[in-house]
C-alpha cells in the first residue's frame, strides 16, 4: 500500500467505446492501483507523453477499432526512443488470434481478449511490472 | 547525468520520476529538495477548488492556454481521491487536459489523496517544489471535489481560485462558514446555465458583509467549455498576485504556510513514531480494552499512552 502501482489506462485511435477501459480502471482501481484514466481518442504522442509525466508502471490501451497493428507498435517505439522501454506495456480489445503473436514481439507484453477475467490482468500486472 | 543534474535541466521524466520518489516518501527525494530549496519560490502557486464536477480541470486547462499565450511555464499538480478502502484510485483529471499533455511547456501530473483529507494529497507540498525547482512560472493545484470544510489548500497556495456553479444551493450556502472563506477570487463556471447572476449576487451580498478587510475577491462568470471569461480571470489572477506583493500579503501568506507546514511535517513524523512505538507495545492494546469496557476513559488514556512514549 506504500507504493501504489500507477498504471495509464488510454483509448487509443478513433472508436468510442471505453465500457471496457473504465471497467479494467475500475478493477484495477480496486486491487489497489492508482490508475490515470486519459479517455477516448488519444493519439500515441499523448499516451506517450501521459505516460511519462505520470510516471507509470503499465501503460494499458484498449482499442476496438481495428487499427491495434498500427498503434499499439507507435506507443512502445515512441516510449523506447524516450528511454522508458522499462514501462509494462499491454493491451486489450477486440483482437484477432492471428495478430497477438505480432504485436507481442513489437513489445505489447500482453493482450486481453473479450471473456478475460479482470482477475488475471491485475494478477498479470502484479506479476510483470519491474520496481 | 544523474537525476538530479537532470531535473535541473528540465527533462520532464526525470521531473516525473522525482516526484514519484518524493510520493513514495524515498529520502532521495528529500536530498534534492534540500540541494535546492534556495532556488524555490519562484513559481506562483494557484489553488483551483470546488464542488465535484463544477468544471475545476476543465478551467485549468483554459486557464493554462492563456498563460501558455502569455509566455509562460505552467505545472499542473491534479488531485483526486484515494480509496480508504483499497488505496487505489481513478486519477482521471488529465482527461479535460489532453491537449496540453504534448506541449513542451507543460507539466501534468495527477495525484490520489493517500489518506490525506483535506482536499490535497500528502505530497501535493513536495510536488509544487519538485515543479518549483524544474522551473515553472506558475502552478495550478487542482483539489479533489471539495463539500465545505476541505481548506487545505489555502496552506499551499499563492492565491485560492474557488470555482462555483449556478444552483447549487440557496443563499444560506454562501454564508457558512469554511470553504467560502478561503477565496481570493470566486469563477462561477458554466455561467450559461440559468442561475448563474443569481449565485453571483448571493456571493457578491455575502462579501459584502466582510469587515475591515482592505481585498474583496472578485466574482466572475465564466464559461470553461465556451472558453468565456477566461482571459479577465488570469488579469484577476494576475491583479492578486501584484495586490500580494505590493502590500506585503504575499510574504506574510507564505510565511503562514511555511510554519503551517512544517508543523505538519513534525506532527507527521511524531505520529509515526508513536505508531511504531504502539505497535511494539502490548500494553497500548490492553489500554484500549479497558476503554472498550469502560474501566478507563479516552483522556486517561491518552494521558498513560503518552507517559508510554
Amino acid at each position: 500500500m506504500d507504493m501504489p502501482i500507477r498504471v495509464l489506462v488510454a483509448k487509443p485511435g478513433l472508436d468510442g467505446h471505453d465500457r471496457g477501459a473504465k471497467v479494467i480502471a475500475r478493477s484495477l482501481r480496486d486491487a489497489g492501483m492508482e490508475v490515470i484514466y486519459t479517455g477516448l481518442r488519444q493519439t500515441p504522442e499523448q499516451i506517450v507523453a501521459a505516460a511519462i509525466q505520470e510516471d507509470v508502471d503499465v501503460v494499458a490501451m484498449s482499442i476496438l477499432s481495428g487499427a491495434h497493428n498500427h498503434l499499439f507498435p507507435k506507443v512502445v517505439n515512441l516510449l523506447k526512443e524516450q528511454g522508458a522501454d522499462d514501462i509494462l506495456i499491454i493491451g486489450g480489445g477486440v483482437i484477432p488470434e492471428d495478430d497477438i503473436p505480432e504485436l507481442k514481439k513489437s513489445g505489447v507484453k500482453a493482450i486481453f481478449t473479450p471473456g478475460t477475467s479482470t482477475k488475471d490482468v491485475v494478477k498479470y500486472i502484479e506479476n510483470h511490472i519491474k520496481r | 547525468m544523474n537525476l538530479e543534474e537532470r531535473l535541473l535541466h528540465g527533462d520532464k521524466r526525470a521531473c516525473a520520476r522525482v516526484i514519484t520518489i518524493m510520493e513514495n516518501n524515498q529520502k532521495k527525494a528529500f536530498e534534492i529538495i534540500r540541494n535546492n530549496y534556495h532556488k524555490t519560490g519562484n513559481a506562483y502557486v494557484i489553488g483551483i477548488t470546488g464542488p465535484p464536477g463544477s468544471g475545476k480541470s476543465t478551467l485549468t486547462d483554459r486557464l493554462t492556454r492563456e498563460l501558455l499565450n502569455r509566455g509562460k511555464k505552467v505545472g499542473i499538480i491534479a488531485i483526486d481521491p484515494t480509496s480508504p478502502f483499497t488505496g487505489g484510485a481513478i486519477l482521471g483529471d488529465r482527461i479535460r487536459m489532453n491537449d496540453l499533455s504534448l506541449n513542451e511547456n507543460v507539466f501534468i501530473r495527477s495525484m490520489g489523496t493517500r489518506g490525506s483529507l483535506g482536499g490535497l494529497s500528502k505530497a501535493a507540498q513536495g510536488a509544487i517544489k519538485v515543479l518549483d525547482i524544474y522551473g515553472v512560472d506558475y502552478i495550478f493545484v487542482e483539489t479533489v471535489g471539495v463539500g465545505q470544510s476541505e481548506i487545505d489548500i489555502v496552506k499551499a497556495a499563492d492565491t485560492v481560485l474557488m470555482v462555483m456553479v449556478p444552483n447549487l444551493g440557496d443563499d444560506i450556502q454562501a454564508i457558512k462558514a469554511g470553504i467560502m472563506e478561503i477565496a481570493d477570487i470566486f469563477a462561477i463556471n458554466k455561467s450559461d446555465i440559468d442561475g448563474a447572476d443569481k449565485t453571483q449576487v448571493e456571493i457578491e451580498m455575502n462579501l459584502d458583509l466582510n469587515q475591515g478587510e482592505d481585498y474583496r475577491p472578485p466574482v466572475l462568470k465564466v464559461s470553461a467549455r465556451k472558453n468565456e471569461g477566461i482571459g479577465s480571470l488570469v488579469d484577476e489572477i494576475v491583479g492578486h498576485r501584484e495586490y500580494l506583493e505590493e502590500t506585503g500579503e504575499l510574504k506574510k501568506r507564505r510565511k503562514r504556510n511555511t510554519k503551517m507546514e512544517i508543523l505538519n511535517l513534525v506532527e507527521e513524523e511524531l505520529m509515526e513514531i508513536i505508531f511504531s512505538k504502539m505497535k511494539k507495545e502490548s500494553s497500548f492494546d490492553a489500554i484500549i480494552d479497558n476503554v472498550v469496557s469502560r474501566k478507563l476513559d479516552p483522556y486517561t488514556a491518552r494521558d498513560n499512552i503518552i507517559k508510554l512514549i
